[in-house]
């Protein structure tokens, strides 16, 4: 063999060698080393999948054939081979034939993929809904004529993502409270968000869709397997991008339906909790909890927040000034800024709590203590 | 009459000779190169492991925000409209452009908007972290005040593009040599012609795009503010009216380099002139027509998303018509492979295998789980790098000679192809893979299912840095003390006007036209 053919054959088996030497981890690791998209667990990720599939398998065959030809014609017509260039150019009947054949395949490859759209967008007959909002970043989801509703945020703690703690298995993949839903229903998702634009996908259900500020989108699942699945907001929407997952747990519907009662009872109990009151070591506690779950990714656990983006809480007009104007800018939010209204996304208890906490911390030291009633009355209007 | 440069600083600055402009346009758009290069190198070296190491989530942003900027508006647009400015007036026989101090305007007033553009860094709430999609209203009512600057810096590019596409239109009309007919010109005047019409019907519209956001964020519209009445999804749709044409924008020039170095390299003529310019022609009318196809789930209606996924596939059918027609060309050619060559081959493979990816997402279907993952941009850096910047790269080696008058390196070309072709596949193509296994694009950290082709694409992104360096290394030794070369025609097969002018070129050429039979 000449020098030049055993480099080429070199070549060719390296791929080879490192399938040999690293195959088995490769298997063993599905996962880690996953080169293609889940085939899922809904009728519509299984079409999704098909027709990803027929797509790829189409191209691989047209890049066999045109990479051929090149390929061939870059080894036979070398010049430092002697080849002699022909003359030949311009062929019509060549021109045509490489018009009409892509075309042609074009045609096979859209009757199925409208087919797969149309099932896509079928949402109607849906024996439920559920509305997903996005905020930045989290996840709202609310029962539709439940009464039930729960915000589903990162549960990975900062300590993992700042790399001072190991990292657990599902790293950025765990939430404080996944979406529950049934198996072997169609449910049906309406999504749409508070602030920015989001997007929200479940890779293992075929779902993804965007959630739009002043707008509602639909889609829909019907998942086969119970599990737990898990996703990610796909549009960028701000620092915490990476950061709000979607986890969905589908279980049997009896299973389904006993979380949905205990869920309801929760709810109630919390409504109840409203009207009582707290000491202020109570609310402090609950406050320093709350305020960073849901208030430091902007203002800073240190209540410092960000120069030029997000106020501090230190000594400022509205967490040392009038208390009815702190307690609205949290319950209302303050419009044409990321500031956002908390109102709908937590308990009176814990904004009660979030704003006593913000009164106190940090050498604030107002004294002011404000209780869940307050809260309430505010957004009654009193 | 013809005189040579004038002396000093004030040759540059004043400069209305389309040589000194392009060479002013070739290494402006290298400086921002690197500049757009050393934000991916942060990017990905944040990637390189799951977990924040080096930066913060919000500076993560900002990086891929002006990764993108600078890299489309600062390098990839700006180093056509160099080689625009260098080659179509040797190539059409004229003695300059038609507007030559518009086309000193239109340089100057760019490094002032990059200049403007790179201080954001530097402010209190830090640089636009919005994405180069500046989606709003994540760009209006969250954004950082640097977001004022942003929009200024755009309108000043826009100005830029829109005077260098007059100027383009206004040369090749106008300045055309005696005999040189429509249908003769050269494909790569051919494509720049097109481009130009596309760039002056969609910069406006950006323009339009980001007066929008301005009025909103400063003088209380609500445009894009579902609040107030408006729709932040008219916001994407003006976008992609001007962002689809302007990946056209991107790559058309590019289609046209490769169009005259396969020939000269296979000492062949390209297989199919008339068709080449009529796939071109094609593909920027069904620019206009598709921009939707980036919108898949904003919740259109289902006859919108049929209607944008058939367009979009259509697209197909020009662009295999381009590569059927280059590999037609090489087909009992004579082949050689210098640097050029090895790099219009590569941009021929690897564009190929982006339009691949491309037809699959346009599958509206399939991009439900597609968008908006690491396979779209697995998918837009194979078009944009190794189809832009490795044609740019083509074309740098291919004209060089002619340019300076003097011989580059070509093991050292070779070389940086090498290392180039590698590295850019390691980082890009194990990014296919990600997005297909559910990783997101714009994402500062990762689930541990992604960490090893992250490391994997990490790596390829520092060797395909590497190779820039010696890239630049090449470019300046070539300058400085390369082999000097005199004949006029430096590649055996090429063909054209600009190879009957002397070499180097002198500093006017075309005083007198030249006659095209």
């Amino acid at each position: 063999m000449s020098r030049r053919a055993r480099m080429l054959f070199a070549l060719m088996l390296a791929p080879a060698m490192f399938l040999a030497t690293f195959g088995k981890a490769l298997a063993d690791d599905a996962q880690r080393w996953a080169v293609n998209m889940p085939k899922g667990v809904t009728p519509v990720s299984n079409a999704i999948y098909d027709i990803h599939m027929i797509i790829f398998w189409i191209c691989v065959v047209i890049a066999v054939g045109v990479f051929g030809v090149m390929f061939y014609s870059m080894y036979a017509h070398r010049k430092s081979k002697g080849a002699v260039a022909a003359n030949f150019h311009e062929n019509t009947t060549a021109e045509i034939v490489w018009t009409v054949i892509p075309a042609v395949l074009l045609i096979v490859m859209a009757i199925p993929a409208t087919s797969a759209l149309l099932q896509v967008y079928d949402a109607s007959e849906a024996e439920m809904d559920v509305k997903v909002t996005g905020y930045q970043w989290k996840w709202q989801y609310e029962y539709l004529g439940q009464d039930v509703s729960f915000m589903s945020e990162l549960a990975t703690p900062e300590s993992e993502i700042y790399n001072t703690a190991p990292k657990s298995q599902y790293y950025v993949q765990e939430v404080s409270e996944p979406l529950v839903i049934p198996a072997n229903t169609k449910v049906r998702f309406l999504i749409t968000a508070k602030d920015v634009i989001h997007s929200w996908w479940l890779p293992d259900l075929g779902v993804k869709k965007d959630a739009i500020p002043g707008l509602v989108n639909e889609t829909w699942a019907y998942v086969n397997e119970p599990g737990i699945y898990r996703g990610a907001c796909t549009e960028l929407c701000g620092q915490g991008h990476a950061f709000m997952p979607v986890v969905v747990n589908v279980l049997e519907k009896e299973a389904y339906n006993s979380w949905l009662a205990e869920k309801k009872e929760a709810a109630a109990a919390v409504r109840e909790l409203s009207k009582k009151t707290f000491t202020m070591d109570e609310l402090m506690a609950q406050g320093e909890e709350a305020y960073n779950r849901s208030c430091a990714s902007c203002h800073q656990v240190n209540g410092q927040g960000i120069a030029g983006v997000f106020p501090s809480m230190i000594g400022g007009a509205i967490t040392t000034g009038d208390i009815t104007s702190h307690i609205d800018i949290v319950v209302n939010g303050k419009a044409g800024t990321a500031m956002q209204a908390f109102g709908g996304q937590l308990s009176e208890v814990d904004i009660a709590a979030i704003v006593t906490y913000e009164r106190n911390a940090w050498g604030n030291n107002t004294g002011d203590v404000v209780q869940p009633i307050d809260i309430l009355k505010h957004k009654q209007g009193q | 009459m013809a005189h040579g440069p004038a002396k000093g600083i004030g040759r540059w600055l004043f400069t209305t000779n389309h040589k000194d402009i392009g060479t002013m346009y070739l290494w402006f758009s290298f400086a921002m190169f690197l500049l757009g290069g050393f934000f991916a190198m942060v990017i990905r070296a944040e990637l390189f492991q799951p977990g924040m190491q080096l930066v913060k989530p919000e500076f993560f942003n900002q990086m891929t925000t002006m990764h993108g900027l600078v890299m489309v508006f600062g390098a990839i647009m700006p180093v056509f409209v160099g080689l625009a400015n260098w080659m179509i007036p040797m190539m059409i026989g004229a003695p300059d452009m038609a507007l030559p101090r518009m086309n000193n305007l239109s340089f100057w007033i760019l490094p002032f908007a990059f200049l403007m553009l790179s201080s954001t860094l530097f402010m209190d709430g830090g640089a636009p972290n919005f994405g180069w999609t500046f989606y709003a209203p994540l760009s209006t009512t969250y954004a950082p005040d640097s977001v004022n600057f942003f929009i200024f810096a755009i309108h000043i590019m826009g100005a830029s593009s829109i005077m260098g596409s007059i100027n383009i239109i206004a040369t090749v009309l106008n300045l055309r040599a005696p005999g040189m007919t429509l249908m003769k010109m050269p494909m790569f005047v051919w494509t720049w012609l097109i481009t130009a019409f596309l760039l002056i019907a969609v910069m406006p519209v950006l323009a339009g795009a980001v007066t929008m956001m301005l009025m909103d964020i400063n003088f209380g519209t609500s445009f894009f503010n579902a609040a107030g009445g408006g729709d932040p999804v008219l916001f994407q749709h003006v976008f992609w009216f001007f962002g689809h044409p302007e990946v056209y924008i991107i790559i058309l020039p590019a289609f046209g380099v490769i169009s005259h170095i396969i020939p000269t390299f296979s000492r062949k003529p390209l297989f199919g002139y008339s068709s080449m310019v009529y796939a071109t022609a094609s593909i920027a009318f069904l620019s206009f027509i598709v921009w939707a196809h980036h919108m898949f789930l904003v919740g259109m209606p289902v006859g919108g998303q049929l209607y944008f996924m058939y367009a979009t596939m259509l697209i197909a059918v020009p662009t295999a018509a381009k590569v059927f027609n280059w590999i037609s060309t090489m087909f009992r050619g004579s082949l050689s492979y210098e640097t050029p060559m090895l790099f219009a081959i590569a941009f021929v493979i690897l564009f190929t295998i982006g339009g691949f990816t491309g037809l699959m997402l346009a599958i509206a279907p399939a991009d439900v789980q597609y968008h908006d993952t690491y396979f779209v941009v697995a998918h837009f850096h194979y078009v944009m790098v190794a189809g832009s910047l490795f044609s740019a790269t083509a074309a740098v080696y291919y004209w060089l000679p002619k340019w300076c008058g003097r011989m580059y390196n070509e093991t050292m070309g070779k070389v940086q192809f090498w290392i180039s072709f590698i590295g850019f596949n390691v980082t890009f193509f194990p990014q296919h893979f990600l997005g297909l296994a559910g990783m997101p694009r714009r994402y500062a950290d990762y689930a541990l299912q992604f960490s090893d082709w992250n490391m994997i694409s990490s790596i390829g992104a520092f060797i395909y840095g590497a190779a820039q360096l010696l890239f630049l290394f090449n470019v300046v030794r070539t300058i400085r003390s390369g082999k000097p070369v005199s004949e006029p025609k430096t590649w055996e097969g090429a063909e054209g006007l600009e190879w009957t002018v002397a070499t180097p070129a002198p500093y006017h050429t075309f005083s007198t036209a030249p006659v095209v039979k």
